[in-house]
């Protein structure tokens, strides 16, 4: 499984080339020019050339290509064209809020939707069945900022309980990281929650009618073991390729809830540096994304022989 | 159920945690900290490389000028008092004594004289008058001495101006930075310090108050006057969601708005806890500008047909909505401003679309389409350009509107091509008075063409030497004239169309006391209750 696990983390290496080379290439092409942004409203056209000159932007293109992935490969994600801070250090500050909102959405997804899943294949066609389709349904339906308000209206105007906004590390202490993380985790776990829950009726439904069901009943096992230790670990594979591409999608952009919550995580983050046309910010994390795709996918797969013993590596 | 049990128990602990919750608060915010919104987040952090007004804004908060201006447009002494020569080419600023920088050393002339060199590289009214200037040096460690080489009325207005780069005084390690480069340090000798460790763009910037800051003794009076600090600490909040700001203001977890939008108003003008009010009545003003070099309008005739179809009114309507805050405003300058007249009404933006269609068709028009400038992604300027097409459609105009999003349209503005291969004929954009309320700031009403020129590029030699005489001038009567005759002379050739006047209003909580009505949002002055 080693030799697996390291054959994928080298494939990773064109792809991550591939993407390299086609972001630097778009972002050049969509237009936009960071020294206008810089320099304002009022700027001649002799103060624009030289901003670009001092950022290197007046470079050929093949020039700027080659000094971005040598710095990148020797470990320097360059500085922000705008502010002039150190990619890393942007990314450092962004990255706890989004991991945070990330894991807990996830968690939250997991807990409540897998079991709502099995519950509906269990007692398919009946009234708890037609609950979860309608709740699910609901839970695609109605965008996230829509959620994302009523909640704040609920449990942070008219409740109180609960600040409007912001984010608190971990470090400050459980409480206030909670205070601050529960709300934008629900809102963000609505569409998951629906979406889990869905593809866990579905693939439980498959297997509810197998032989080894069946078996398990005839043997007197307990509901609960044959559902949760049978039936839905047979049933986990296409599961937990969802849950996985859900966890990459939080981490990728969640800029919708990270907005409304005003959380400074990475989605904010990457919207910003797009609208600034801050290249060596983009650059950087348009890589970490397909970095965390590569690598998540790469745990699915791996999680899949631990689920099923028929597959190995 | 067998999972029952188990299921009542992570309710009753869920329940638990949830009847924490409420007693645990976030450590609420220090009784002197004051949590701001503002317009939009800060990233830029160089006060001279950048025109942004959030960077303007956070330079009043931490370095300090050497004249301030007064509410009654008059420049005051702020870190320096000045006088002049009989002749009037030499001005002598004598800096006040106790001016640290927050690295605690001490403010010296040669620290200015290098301030203001590298702010005149960067600012409009900054290289006018270098133009004038025939030496800038430091005469011991307390007095600068400017020389002129020919009469230039103006310096003290110069820097004094609060408009987007105010002539802000840096150590002169810091200074010595060329003005295309961003300043890597942030050390001033303003009433508050920068946090730079607490710095996180599009996040938040934190300022402390400098304890060795010592205000002048007159009252405050926009930047002029004591700038007398009452809070430890303010941080400016990024959010970029304005319901979320307005939710925050409203449980008390931010202290003010400086940018209310108008449609969310209602909500928080009938909150008792909050004031609502217009701190900066200057406002701004909303223009069009048109693309010299190429037809259609490089004929001006053409040029007055637009002039005439667009309409101040439909346009703020469109754009502002509420009457409130917005009026139409033929002065180049901003009304209510000194220089201010209201110019011939067949001449301002009116939307008379009969008289644009009949001067249309006088000047030949034959139907070369106007590639419009459409941003998409900016509220304070999409509006202005749907309105203008339909202005222009009305009117016999062939408009093609191209949209894209702002950081295209400052990319493309620049470009001096045909508007078929990647050019443009006309754009849209906004500027605070204090950037247009007199023909030395103004960067549009100048005539240097291709080369100098600001976008659009109209070549008018005359308009320049309007703009000289203007700042030779040594009275206000003087100046009045020659404003009014370079209005007349842009109107009547459309150097830029004015769309009318708006401002923002800004929201506090009843915490919130004695906030400076001033051009740019400061922190001195205010106070906040336990």
């Amino acid at each position: 499984m080693i030799a697996y696990v390291l054959r994928r983390l080298v494939a990773a290496i064109p792809v991550l080339l591939v993407v390299a080379v086609f972001v630097f290439a778009l972002l050049r092409l969509a237009g936009g020019d960071p020294a206008a942004i810089i320099a304002g409203d009022m700027a001649t056209p002799q103060q624009l050339a030289d901003i670009r000159a001092r950022l290197g932007l007046d470079e050929p293109l093949v020039v700027q290509f080659f000094t971005w992935i040598g710095q990148f490969l020797s470990g320097d994600l360059g500085t922000s064209l705008i502010s002039r801070t150190p990619v890393s250090t942007l990314i450092q500050q962004r990255l706890e809020p989004t991991i945070s909102l990330a894991v807990t959405s996830i968690i939250l997804t997991v807990v409540i939707a897998v079991p709502l899943g099995v519950l509906a294949a269990w007692r398919h066609g009946g009234l708890l069945d037609n609950f979860v389709s309608a709740a699910t349904v609901l839970g695609f339906s109605v965008p996230v900022f829509v959620v994302g308000y009523l909640l704040i209206q609920l449990f942070a105007n008219e409740l109180r309980w609960l600040p409007v906004q912001g984010f608190r590390p971990i470090s400050e202490g459980p409480v206030p990281f909670l205070r601050t993380i529960v709300l934008p985790a629900f809102t963000l776990s609505s569409i998951y929650v629906a979406l889990i829950a869905r593809m866990t009726r579905a693939a439980m439904l498959d297997v509810l009618g197998e032989d080894y069901v069946r078996t398990a009943h005839a043997k007197g096992l307990p509901e609960r073991v044959v559902l949760f230790r049978h039936a839905l670990r047979n049933a986990a594979v296409p599961i937990l390729t969802v849950i996985g591409t859900g966890f990459a999608l939080m981490i990728s952009g969640v800029v919708v809830t990270e907005s409304v919550f005003n959380i400074p995580g990475l989605g904010r983050l990457t919207v910003d540096a797009i609208l600034a046309r801050d290249y060596p910010v983009i650059q950087a994390l348009i890589l970490l994304t397909s970095f965390v795709y590569v690598l998540i996918n790469l745990l699915i797969d791996l999680s899949y022989a631990a689920l099923d013993p028929r597959i190995r590596y | 159920m067998p999972v029952a049990p188990n299921f009542r128990r992570a309710l009753l602990a869920a329940g638990a945690l949830a009847a924490l919750l409420p007693f645990a608060g976030i450590q609420p915010a220090g009784a002197q900290e004051v949590r701001a919104v503002m317009h939009s987040a800060i990233r830029i952090l160089d006060p001279i490389i950048t025109t942004a007004h959030i960077t303007r804004n956070h330079g009043y908060m931490i370095y300090d000028t050497l004249l301030g201006m007064d509410e009654n447009y008059q420049p005051q002494p702020q870190m320096a008092e000045w006088e002049v020569s009989e002749d009037g080419l030499v001005y002598r600023f004598t800096l006040r004594e106790g001016l640290t920088w927050h690295d605690g050393t001490p403010v010296t002339a040669a620290d200015c004289v290098a301030s203001l060199e590298r702010w005149a590289e960067r600012d409009l009214g900054g290289q006018m008058l270098m133009e004038h200037t025939q030496s800038l040096e430091a005469e011991g460690d307390d007095v600068i001495v400017l020389t002129l080489s020919e009469p230039f009325t103006y310096v003290a207005e110069l820097l004094a101006k609060p408009s987007s780069v105010p002539a802000f005084m840096m150590p002169a390690r810091i200074a010595a930075t060329p003005a295309s480069e961003a300043i890597e340090e942030h050390v001033g000798s303003g009433p508050f310090r920068f946090m730079v460790d607490e710095f996180q763009p599009g996040v938040q910037a934190v300022y402390e108050k400098f304890e060795a800051y010592v205000p002048r003794e007159e009252p405050a009076s926009w930047t002029a006057g004591g700038k007398v600090v009452n809070v430890d600490r303010v941080v400016w909040v990024a959010m970029p969601d304005a319901q979320t700001s307005m939710n925050a203001l409203m449980g008390g977890e931010i202290d003010f708005i400086e940018q209310v939008p108008l449609d969310l108003l209602p909500i928080l003008e009938t909150n008792p806890e909050l004031t609502v009010s217009v701190v900066n009545e200057l406002g701004g003003q909303t223009m069009g500008r048109m693309n010299f070099l190429h037809p259609p309008f490089d004929d001006p005739a053409i040029r007055r047909a637009a002039l005439t179809a667009l309409s101040q009114e439909e346009t703020l309507a469109a754009f502002i909505g509420n009457p409130d805050y917005y009026n139409v405003c033929g002065s180049f300058y901003g009304c209510g401003t000194p220089l201010a007249t209201e110019p011939d009404p067949s001449l301002i933006a009116s939307g008379d679309t009969e008289r644009a269609r009949a001067m249309l068709e006088e000047a030949g028009y034959d139907g070369t389409p106007v590639v419009l400038l459409q941003p998409t992604d900016v509220a304070t300027v999409s509006a202005q350009p749907v309105v203008a097409a339909q202005s222009l459609r009305a009117a016999g105009f062939n408009v093609d509107m191209q949209p894209m999003d702002w950081q295209s349209v400052v990319t493309r503005r620049a470009s001096q091509e045909l508007p078929a291969n990647g050019g443009w004929n006309m754009f849209f954009t906004n500027w605070v008075v204090p950037e247009i309320w007199n023909p030395v700031v103004n960067p549009m009403l100048g005539g240097a063409g291709r080369e100098d020129g600001w976008f659009g590029w109209p070549d008018d030699a005359a308009l320049d030497d309007m703009r000289r005489e203007f700042a030779a001038a040594e009275t206000d009567e003087a100046r009045l004239e020659i404003a009014t005759r370079i209005q007349t002379h842009a109107l009547e050739n459309v150097i830029y169309v004015p769309l009318g006047e708006y401002r923002s209003p800004s929201a506090w909580t009843s915490a919130i006391g004695n906030v400076l009505p001033s051009p740019a949002p400061v922190f001195w002055n205010l106070t906040k209750s336990q």
